[in-house]
Order: C-alpha cells, then structure tokens, then sequence
C-alpha cells in the first residue's frame, strides 16, 4: 500500500497546489478587480466610511463647505455640510445609501486619501494605526459671491440659477440654483432617513437635485445673439455693418416671420448697425444676420463657445457632470433656413444653461480666449502641505482680441442705452445682453441676463436665468427681471 | 518512485515514548495562535481587550494542556505535531467566529470543550486501534444509520435545502459528521479483510486489469449509496465526499487504478445524472460559472459566492486585519465561508495559513498510515487523513470557484458542533494509531510523566 499512498499524498498535493493558485489568482492578480466590481459598492462604502474623508473648503481656504467628524453610530465617520442648501450642487452628496455625486464624486481619490500624491501620509497613518485621512480640496467658489447669489435668487419669487465666472482664470466663483437640497439629509447614517429624504427629493416636481445652472438645458434667447454677433465679427463684419430693419423678417418657403420684441420695428431706420440691433435686441436684424452667415458658421463660432451638436456631450471639461450648451450640427438645417434664422436668436434649436452662458461672456471679457471653468485649485493634505494644484486651462479662442473689444463695446451699450439699462452699477462699466426666451406655447418667457464688469478689466462674468419670467410672468423681460439680480452678484464681488 | 514493487518493509512504531519537549512547545505555539487571533480580534472589534478573554483564554489554556496530558498518558508515542496543527485551525476558526459574533463564539467555545473531551475519551476508550476492527459490520451498519437518520420522519430537519439535521427534544445535530467517521473505520475494516479478494484481476478493461465482476459489487454499492444520499438528502458534497474517500481506499486497499478509473467514469455518470435530474445543481452549476455575472449578481444564491470573492479579493495579500474588514456581509460566515472570511480579515497569508495547516494535517496523517504495524491501521489513518483533505478541499474550491459549491464546513475551522466533535474524534483516531497500542505496562504508568518506560 506504500506506494499508493505515496501517490496519494501527491495527488492531494496537487489538489491543495490549485487551491493555492486559486487563491493567489482571488487575492492577488484579480483582486483589485473583483474587490472594484459594483456589486461590492457596500463593502467598498464600509471601508471608505472608516476614512477620515477630506474637507471640501471655499476658495478663502477657511469656509467649510463639507467635512467629516467621527461619529458614535456603527459607520466610523459623519460627513456634513455646514451650510446645507447653500453648495449642494457643488459639493454634491455623499451618501452610504445613494452613493456620491459631483465633487465628493470627482475628486473621491483625493477626498479618501487614495490619490498617489498621498501615499506617504497614508503609510504614516497604517504605520501608527491612525485612520487613513483624506486630502483637502480647495474650491473656487467664493463665499460672499455665493451668498449674494444666492440671496438674490431667494428674493425672487421665481426659481433662478446664476453662474459666475472670473474671465482670466475660468474660476467658478459661485454656482447658484433653487430650489436646492440639504445633502446632510443623505449623508444620515439612518438608512430611512435617507430613503426618505431621496424619495421626497425625487418626488418634487421642482426637481432640486438637479442643478439649473449647469445640468439643464433652455433656449438661451436672445443672450444667444452674443454667438451671432461673434460670428459676424469672426467673418468680417464690423459693429457699424448696416443691415436691413424691417418690421418683420420673412422667412423662406414658409409663411413665418420673425418679428421684434413687442412687435414694433427698432428705431435707427430702414438699416441699422450691428451695435445698435444688439442693443436693441432686435430680433428680426439678428434674424438676417443668421441667414446670411449661414449654419455653418453658426455653427462654428457656437462650437468655439462650447456649444455641441446634441445634447448630453461635453465639449468643456469640468470638474463635475455638466451638459453644455446645444447648437445642432449645420447640415441638420438643410432645407430649413427658416430654423437658422430662428436659432441665430436663441431659440427652436438652441439650448443653453447660466455655465455655459457665463463661458460666453467670460470669454468676450478676457479678450476672446475661453477658459475651462475651474471648480478646484489645490488639494491638501491632512498638515496643509498642497499636494496637487490645478492649473487655469484655455479652452479657445472664438474671439479675436480686437472682436472682443468691439463686442465688449456693443454690450455696454446695451446697459448704458439698451434693454439692460437695469444692471447699471455707478462707477463701474457694466457690459451685458438681455434674453426673453420663449419655450412652449401659453408657457412664461425664461428671462436671460449675462453680462461682466467692470468692462475695461474684467473680474467676473455673470449668466442669469429666472425662470418662467418669475414674479412678473408672462411681461418678463430679461432687462427687468434677471438683470437686476445680475447686478447684485457683480457689486458683491466687485465690493461696490 | 520506482515502478518495481516495494517490498512491504515498514519501520515499525517506536518503542518509546517521544521526548516530551516537541509536542509541549507545539502545544503551547497552538494556544500562542490561537489566544493571539482572539485577542487581536477583540481588539479589531471594539478596539479593546474583550471582556470574555480571561474566560476564553481559561478554556483554551485548560483545554489544550488537558488534551496535552492525556495525550501523553495514553498516547505516548503520538506524533508531536498532529494535535497542535488541529488546535491552531480551531483557534484560528474561534478567532473569526468571535469577530463575527460573540454569541456564535460562546456556543463554539462549548464545542470546543465537549471536542476535546470527545479527545480524550477516544484515546482513553481506544487503547488499541485494531479494537474497532473487531466490528466491523456494527461499525459500519451504525455509520450508515447515522447518515439515512434525517431521512427519518418526525426528527429529521430540512435547513438551508439539504436534509441534514436531526431534532430530538432540544438538541439538534447533524448525525452524517460522526456517521462519516464511522464509514471510514468500517471501509477500512472491510477493506482490509477483503483486500486480496479484491487484488485479483482476471480480465482487462483497455490496459487496466479488472477483477472479477462479482468483486466489482461493492464499488457499485457505494456508488448506489452516495447517490442515494444525493437522492434522499440533496447532500451533493457529501455524497461526493463519501464515493471520493470509498475509491481512494479501495485504490490504496488494493492498487488496482482500474478502480479509480472506474470510480471516475461512474462519478461523471452520477454528477450529470444529478446535473440532469435535480434543479437545484444545475443552479449550483450556474452560481458557480455565473457567480459575478452582473445579471444575477443580486439573485438568490449567487450573491452570497459573490460576496465571498468581494471578501478575499478585498482582503488581497495581508488582509484588512482581524475585525477591520466587512466578513458580516458574507452569508454563512462562520460555517460554509468561513475560509472566505479569514481571506477577507488574514488575507492571502491567512488562507494560505489554512491551507498548508490542513496539508501538514493530511501529511502528518498518511504518515502515520505509513508507518502504522498493520493494514487496518494504514488504512484508517489513510482514509481519515483522505476525509480531512476531500472535505477541505470541497470547501475551500467551493468558496473560492474551483468547484461548484457545496455546502460542508471546513475541518476544525468552521463553527457547528456535530463537525467539531467529530473531527475531534477523528483526531483522537489518528493519533491513536499515530501511538500505537496502549501497552498493559504503560497503563500501570501512566502517571509517570517524564521517566521513559522500556517495553
């Protein structure tokens, strides 16, 4: 039987061997494969809570927009966010339930402490049995931008979203949309709590989970004839280029028309100059204009802002999910020149939100160079040493500087003399466009503002939308309704 | 090996005791671990030394010196590192039975008293392995009993899909843990008596030599057996566990290969019989093939293997450490997935740990039926030591994605009584053999510890 059992003993060797490779394979070679798969999020979720996860900061480096305190429940940390309402569309949500979204999304590798830069602080922590710390993250928001937005969205009885914009650096200096939600209320180690909470968020018709001023889409209006006019200046026609102003535009092979806001013929005579129709807004001189630029060139000045040919891309990075702006590719106008007409002032095809509209104006202010909007600028870690920095990126250059002059010229007319007379500040050049946009049959204009200031050295550029017209409905104009909550943002952050 | 037929010399069993310094360093290695993993558990949990330490560290520091002491009287010539192997899987098991739950651990604790008692008993009451051999057809009509006892009306207990338990009054038990053991002794007994009946060849099957068609009954009858388990109790690893253990002894009784061939063919038949049959092995076979699908990643069944591979795959090289990692979230933990637990917690170091532990047991163990003086001995030694590998294996492929999962606990890791004491016994068996026959001589002095007695 010796021998037998010899072989035996090898044979059950064997046996153990391809457990041993097995096991290798699980624990080693697949590992951070199988450990990474989704349907492991709650084993994932339960380490990530035992991390110190990192603080989200305002660009002062002081105000707390979400951090984690240890927590006596049976998850080792507590996320919160001190002023609630106030930057959930930024901060986003960091829920053991729901998982993350936006920032504590985007940035989780440097929040859980994961990032590479912060191997040798998590070594030190393993080492003395401390909990793993996440990095710090600096934001650009800047507080007293935020609140004033926010203050002045509250005192409008609508729902509003601005976004503001500092031109040189594509800083994102506030980024305001109502109605908000407390992400505490997610972030509760109380999983009914939390469920509770998500649903009754779903359930709001207001949806304020989502955020106006950079996940939906609106025709932009006539704040959109900042394109057209870049176009036009792009292709050779200066500010003081005549063109005809009719009462109405007749469109081609239909029997539509285009006509002014309120139905009246702008003043100037039967031809006016680009920079009178602009601040005017007149729709049916814009309306001409975008027929004889054509789609293509529509379409190539509005790709330089940012715009895509269908909705849900992303033409401009940004630090978290956004949709930018829609401008449809030319050849979808073919045989419809009636719709190029129509999109040359904002509407039908065309969509936009306050980041995509505040990119525009940014980019006329810094000389015609679009930056990539910036959220974050640096990442700490746990002793404040600044392990990572995110530079200011270009993103295009739709503008020549000397276009860009003549438009920021054009735009401040419009406040000094044309519809947006209503964002004036004393003392401070404003430049700005109006928008009254219609979206629906019987629906309320959406009322447009975007503007910058001060015009000779431009520190922020603000896009405005109140939506439905807000407390004056169905006679909103963007002159009246947004402009005014335009300047609010422009004098907290210009300190005047 | 050399093909030329060894001859049957065998170095007979030590005339002496073994020196007392080897299985006393080993025995207190094993408390070492085991009170260690305990305590770093307790400390890994609630980030304190728990408050049950001094009771459990009691248990395990009386237990392990007991069984020590009664090794040493009535087993003086027992291989030194056969019980300290098996008291580190059961410290180690404890250990991640306590950081899973405490009251699980309590109950193990009790198991773990009443193993070692059923230890010690076994040496105590076996004086002489060859004892059992007296009885063969008792032995093995008990064992077989003991298996068919859940069928039973009115006791037997269907849990978790398999009829495997027995409820008299209060206590419930699974009868198959010790029936297993008694099956290996009367397999041994019968397969020794019958072993040159069953050498014979008289025909060939391809280039094996079979022997008469008449001898081939039992191998049939053992198929029937296991598959009558898998019928009647949907026991699938136990069924395998019990044809796989029957062959190899039948192959190593007679050296015959044709009976493992036979025995493979007959096992593949079985398999897709029961494949074809039974519902729920072909779901055993789609959790098994599909268990990270994301399709059915959630679905019944399926999320629990997966959850095993989140385990050690998150437990990676060193683990997350004792009560760092989220083991709660595996189903079964403590019993069927215990060994995915340890890799969560311990890492690949810890299952390897296991595996080479289990290894050196089976080694150990087949050593002892090398050396054992006669074939009963050899072959009860080989077929436990066959049962420990088999049953191990099962598991650990299981878990891991080798096999299709079958639910069997993993030898003196995983929590369950009935297994416990069984394999308790079973190692008392082991080492008994491992011994030798307690002398009349040796019995008169067995309180004299340290001298050597000359027999």
């Amino acid at each position: 039987m010796e021998r037998q059992i010899r072989k035996l003993g090898m044979a059950l060797l064997a046996l153990f061997l391809i457990a041993f490779v097995q096991i290798n394979y699980i624990q080693v070679f697949a590992a951070d494969r199988i450990a990474n798969d989704p349907a492991n999020a709650q084993r994932q979720l339960i380490a990530e809570y035992k991390i110190d996860r990192g603080s989200i900061l305002a660009a002062d480096g002081t105000t707390v927009l979400a951090s984690s305190r240890k927590s006596p429940g049976a998850l080792r940390f507590q996320r919160r966010y001190p002023h609630a309402e106030l930057y959930a569309h930024e901060t986003g949500f960091y829920s053991f339930v729901f998982g993350r979204s936006e920032l504590e999304q985007s940035y989780n590798a440097f929040l859980t402490g994961d990032a590479a830069e912060l191997l040798p602080q998590t070594l030190t922590d393993l080492i003395l049995g401390r909990p793993k710390q996440g990095a710090t993250i600096v934001t650009t928001l800047v507080p007293q931008i935020q609140e004033a937005a926010a203050a002045a969205a509250a005192a409008e009885s609508g729902n509003v979203a601005i976004a503001a914009i500092d031109p040189s650096t594509g800083d994102v200096l506030a980024l305001v949309s109502e109605p908000s939600y407390d992400p505490n209320l997610l972030a509760s180690q109380d999983p009914k709590v939390v469920r509770d909470a998500w649903d009754e968020l779903n359930a709001d018709p207001e949806k304020p989970l989502l955020s106006r001023a950079s996940d939906e889409l609106f025709p932009p209006g006539s704040t959109f004839k900042l394109v057209t006019a870049s176009a036009a200046l792009e292709n050779g026609f200066g500010p003081e280029s005549l063109w005809p102003n009719p009462n109405e535009l007749d469109l081609p092979l239909t029997d539509a028309t285009i006509q002014n806001f309120g139905g009246g013929t702008c003043s100037g005579g039967s031809q006016i100059t680009m920079a009178d129709a602009l601040r005017q807004s007149c729709n049916v001189v814009f309306g001409g204009i975008g027929l004889a630029l054509g789609p293509e060139k529509l379409a190539e000045e509005a790709r330089k802002y940012g715009f895509t040919a269908e909705a849900g891309e992303e033409l401009v990075p940004f630090d978290i999910p956004w949709t930018s702006g829609v401008f449809p590719a030319p050849e979808t106008f073919e045989g419809r020149d009636p719709a190029v007409a129509v999109s040359a002032i904002g509407q039908q095809d065309v969509a936009a939100n306050p980041l995509q509209m505040a990119l525009v104006g940014a980019a006329i202010a810094n000389g015609g160079v679009e930056m990539q909007p910036r959220l974050v600028t640096e990442a700490r870690d746990p002793s404040g040493r600044v392990i990572a920095t995110f530079d200011p990126k270009e993103f295009s250059r739709p503008l020549s500087p000397a276009n860009a002059a003549a438009l920021t010229q054009m735009m401040i007319g419009v406040v000094e003399g044309g519809t947006g007379t209503a964002a004036q500040i004393p003392g401070v050049t404003v430049a700005g466009k109006t928008g009254t946009a219609q979206h629906g049959e019987g629906a309320n204009p959406h009322a447009w503002f975007v503007c910058f200031a001060p015009a000779e050295a431009p520190q922020i550029a603000v896009a405005v939308i109140v939506l439905d017209g807000g407390s004056l409905g169905s006679e909103a104009t963007g002159g009246q309704v947004a402009a005014p909550i335009a300047r609010s943002v422009l004098e907290a952050a210009l300190g005047v | 090996m050399s093909r030329a037929a060894a001859p049957k010399s065998r170095t007979s069993a030590p005339k002496s005791r073994t020196s007392l310094a080897p299985s006393v360093a080993f025995t207190i290695l094993a408390l070492i671990l085991s009170v260690g993993a305990y305590v770093i558990a307790g400390f890994g949990k609630r980030g304190q030394l728990p408050a049950t330490s001094a009771l459990y560290v009691t248990i395990f520091a009386a237990g392990y010196a007991g069984a020590l002491l009664v090794t040493r009287v009535f087993a003086p010539r027992a291989d030194p590192a056969l019980f300290p192997t098996a008291a580190v899987l059961v410290g180690l098991g404890f250990a991640m039975i306590f950081r899973l739950s405490g009251g699980l651990a309590a109950e193990q604790a009790t198991w773990i008293v009443v193993g070692l008692i059923a230890y010690a008993l076994t040496l105590i009451v076996v004086r002489d392995a060859r004892m059992l051999d007296a009885y063969t057809y008792t032995i093995g009509l008990l064992g077989l009993l003991l298996l068919l006892l859940p069928v039973a009306p009115g006791i037997g207990q269907t849990i978790n899909g398999a009829r495997l338990w027995v409820q008299i009054g209060p206590v419930g038990f699974q009868p198959a843990e010790i029936g297993k053991v008694l099956i290996v002794i009367f397999l041994a007994s019968y397969l020794n008596q019958k072993r040159e009946l069953l050498q014979v060849a008289t025909s060939r099957f391809g280039p094996f030599r079979l022997p008469p068609v008449k001898h081939l009954a039992p191998v049939l009858l053992a198929w029937g057996a296991s598959l009558a388990i898998l019928f009647l109790q949907k026991d699938l690893g136990a069924s395998l566990l019990y044809f796989g253990i029957f062959v190899v002894m039948l192959w190593v009784a007679t050296g015959r290969a044709a009976y493992l061939v036979i025995g493979l063919i007959l096992f593949v038949v079985g398999a897709y019989a029961g494949w074809l049959l039974f519902d729920h092995v072909q779901l055993r076979v789609d959790i098994w093939l599909h268990a990270l699908d994301p399709a059915k990643v959630f679905a019944q069944g399926y999320g629990q293997l997966a959850q095993a591979q989140f385990g050690m795959a998150s437990g990676g090289i060193v683990g997350t450490g004792l009560g760092q990692g989220s083991p709660g979230l595996i189903p079964f933990a403590a019993t069927d997935f215990i060994f995915a637990a340890i890799g969560e917690e311990l890492g690949l170091l810890g299952t390897t740990a296991v595996l080479l532990l289990v290894l050196v047991l089976v080694g150990k163990g087949l050593r002892v039926g090398l050396r054992a003086p006669d074939g009963f001995s050899t072959l009860l030694a080989v077929g436990l030591s066959t049962l420990i590998a088999l049953q191990a294996f099962v598991i650990v492929g299981g878990v891991t994605r080798i096999i299709p999962l079958t639910g069997v606990t993993l030898p003196f890791v995983s929590y369950g009584g009935s297994s416990l004491i069984s394999n308790f016994v079973l190692l008392g068996l082991l080492v008994r053999v491992s011994s030798g026959p307690l002398a009349p001589r040796e019995r008169s002095a067995r309180l004299g510890l340290v001298e050597r007695v000359d027999t």
